[in-house]
């Protein structure tokens, strides 16, 4: 009996790991394609497989549009020259690649890919650990990846992949911080860490973003919008913050720091950091529609139509969590596209004066609406609360701006 | 004296929010998006495109319409109506050449051929296209216009030899060329 579950957590972790992994190189074909789309360029549309280096006529040219374009660049990885500069820290500069790519594909465990499965009378989740903790989890061992950056910032032992390193270090801390204090108004509304009981709650009473049916059509569901709105607005932009995305990608800035933390890096090592940005991407992602647009589920009174725990319901559900991830990757690519890098300091200002007291005034005000339709709260309750929110934003809004005037008269300085 | 202070231009409240600009550039890089899947990119047409943003296929699709007459290509030499090479090998070509791509053996005309008036020309005329800057000095030094820079720029090869053009391959690539200088025939 134990057995099932056993071999049913190898494939899961072989056909997640592999869906990731996948994932990596489709990440890197739409970035390519779509940046090119945005850019009206073409993009590469024309990768074939070179026969002729291995004595053959002609090359043969696949017609899929150069969607062989990702196996190429790995292929490359793999043959370019893994050159080691004589002056780095040897034992770190190998490590780090590692730690970074590392807790990116640790954090897929306990994310849900489907519906749970029955077989036999054992019903399987589809997530690798179905842990009753998982946001934490994933903050947990997603900010374990600065020290990868951080180390190989330090190991290179050259400036501008010491700047990059230190420069990713204060930003992640900066961001982590948002990051966990926006979750907290999704937990307060849902209850419970369970990623699987999340989406699960979602796909009865309405995605928390998008509640068109079930109990999603309550006013309080409605009410509950605004301080989900800004919750996600925080979450989204700190995560990609978290994961070095523009607008956010000061670790490795090309114009300022040439690569920044992996300038001195070559060949597969160059390869894993790589892996481990686009991982921790699509992690990003398949967090935030976990979190907000109900993972797996389809929506709309659908899921409750389609047969609970039968094999092809789970497969729909799964391709369905994967458009989704795939759109948000888009949506990633098209932010990278569209807004500017901050300056660092901005950045600074960004994290802790406007994000940190955003996700704190909001996580009062998220019990604030909850309170609202709760029967022990009266009415005079709630406006009193409200009035004590106003007193505190107003409050908190002031020290913020004394804060950022400080700062800029530093700069000045 | 010489700090310059800059003043910061005053944000008004929603520049500073920042949302409203966020947005207006997400418009309008979806709008290229959009617009670059559908052809309709600005100056797709005249830019020849191939239907996905302005970007022209290249070995499938060419520019070579809208060359313009004053093109340098490759270099390439011509022979007059009368099918007589023009060069009479002066070699002012050969020392002209920045970067020294030309080289050329000199021969004389036997004096039993029907030019044997002219004396020289060239016995091999080998232009290095990998050295070759399309520079068009030795079109401009050639006394007797022999060498002209065409319109043709599709130089390939496989290894270096591939890409020294010998005399046949100039006078295939030149042909003939009619009038100009008719120093050497009848025809004045």
């Amino acid at each position: 009996m134990d057995q099932i579950l056993l071999i049913a957590a190898a494939i899961k972790i072989g056909v997640f790991l592999g869906i990731t992994l996948t994932f990596v190189s489709v990440c890197v074909i739409f970035e390519r394609r779509f940046s090119a789309i945005i850019q009206d360029r073409v993009g590469p549309n024309r990768t074939g497989v070179p026969l002729s280096i291995l004595g053959l006529k002609s090359d043969l040219a696949l017609p899929v549009g150069g969607l062989t374009q990702p196996m190429a660049d790995g292929l490359k990885f793999i043959l370019k020259e893994d050159f080691t500069p004589s002056y780095v820290r040897k034992a770190f500069f190998w490590l780090a690649p590692c730690m970074t790519m590392v807790p990116a594909l640790i954090t897929m465990a306990v994310v849900p890919f489907g519906s749970p499965m029955e077989i036999g009378e054992h019903v399987i989740p589809l997530a690798i650990a179905d842990l009753s903790v998982g946001p934490l989890f994933i903050f947990a061992i997603a900010s374990l990846s600065v020290y990868g950056i951080t180390l190989a910032g330090w190991s290179s032992n050259s400036k501008y992949p010491f700047f990059g390193g230190v420069r990713s270090c204060a930003q992640m801390i900066s961001y982590e911080i948002a990051l966990g204090l926006s979750l907290i108004p999704v937990l307060m509304v849902l209850g419970t860490l369970n990623l699987g009981h999340i989406v699960e709650y979602q796909a009865n009473h309405g995605w928390l973003l998008a509640p068109f049916w079930g109990d999603g059509l309550s006013l309080e569901r409605w009410l509950l919008l605004i301080p989900i709105g800004i919750t996600f607005f925080i979450f989204t932009t700190s995560i990609f913050a978290e994961t070095n995305r523009t607008p956010f990608d000061l670790p490795e800035c090309e114009t300022e720091l040439v690569g920044g933390y992996h300038t001195e890096y070559s060949s597969m090592k160059f390869a894993l950091f790589f892996l481990g940005e686009y991982a921790a991407m699509i992690i990003g992602s398949a967090l935030i529609v976990t979190l907000f647009f109900g993972g797996w589920s389809i929506g709309f009174g659908i899921d409750q139509m389609l047969p609970a725990g039968a094999w092809w319901v789970s497969l729909v559900h799964m391709g369905c969590f994967l458009t989704k991830v795939t759109v948000f990757i888009l949506f990633f690519i098209l932010v990278r596209w569209t807004v500017p890098r901050f300056r660092y300091d901005q950045l600074m200002d960004l994290g802790w004066i406007v994000f940190f007291e955003a996700a704190l005034l909001n996580i009062f005000l998220t019990a604030l609406v909850l309170s609202y339709s709760s029967e022990h709260v009266g009415l005079g309750g709630v406006a009193f609360g409200g009035f004590l929110l106003l007193i505190a934003s107003v409050i908190l809004i002031k020290i913020a701006k004394s804060a950022t005037s400080s700062s800029q008269t530093a700069r000045a300085i | 004296m010489a700090t310059i202070k800059v003043k910061r231009p005053d944000l008004s409240a929603g520049e500073k929010i920042y949302f409203g600009a966020l947005f207006k550039g997400m418009t309008i890089t979806l709008r290229h998006a959009f617009r670059s899947l559908l052809g309709k990119s600005t100056g797709a047409e005249t830019l020849n495109s191939s239907g996905v943003g302005i970007t022209m296929q290249y070995p499938e699709q060419k520019w070579d319409d809208h060359l313009p007459e004053y093109f340098r290509g490759t270099p390439a030499l011509v022979t007059d109506e009368q099918d007589r090479e023009r060069c009479v090998s002066c070699q002012l070509c050969e020392f002209i050449c920045p970067p020294k791509a030309i080289k050329i053996t000199p021969a004389e005309i036997p004096d039993n051929h029907e030019w044997a008036k002219v004396e020289k020309r060239p016995a091999a005329f080998d232009i290095d296209m990998i050295r070759c800057i399309y520079c068009g000095m030795c079109e401009e030094v050639c006394p007797e216009q022999a060498i002209y820079l065409r319109p043709d720029y599709v130089v390939t090869g496989t290894s270096r030899t591939d890409m020294v053009h010998d005399k046949d391959r100039l006078y295939e690539i030149g042909g003939k060329r009619v009038g100009l200088v008719n120093k050497w025939n009848e025809l004045k």
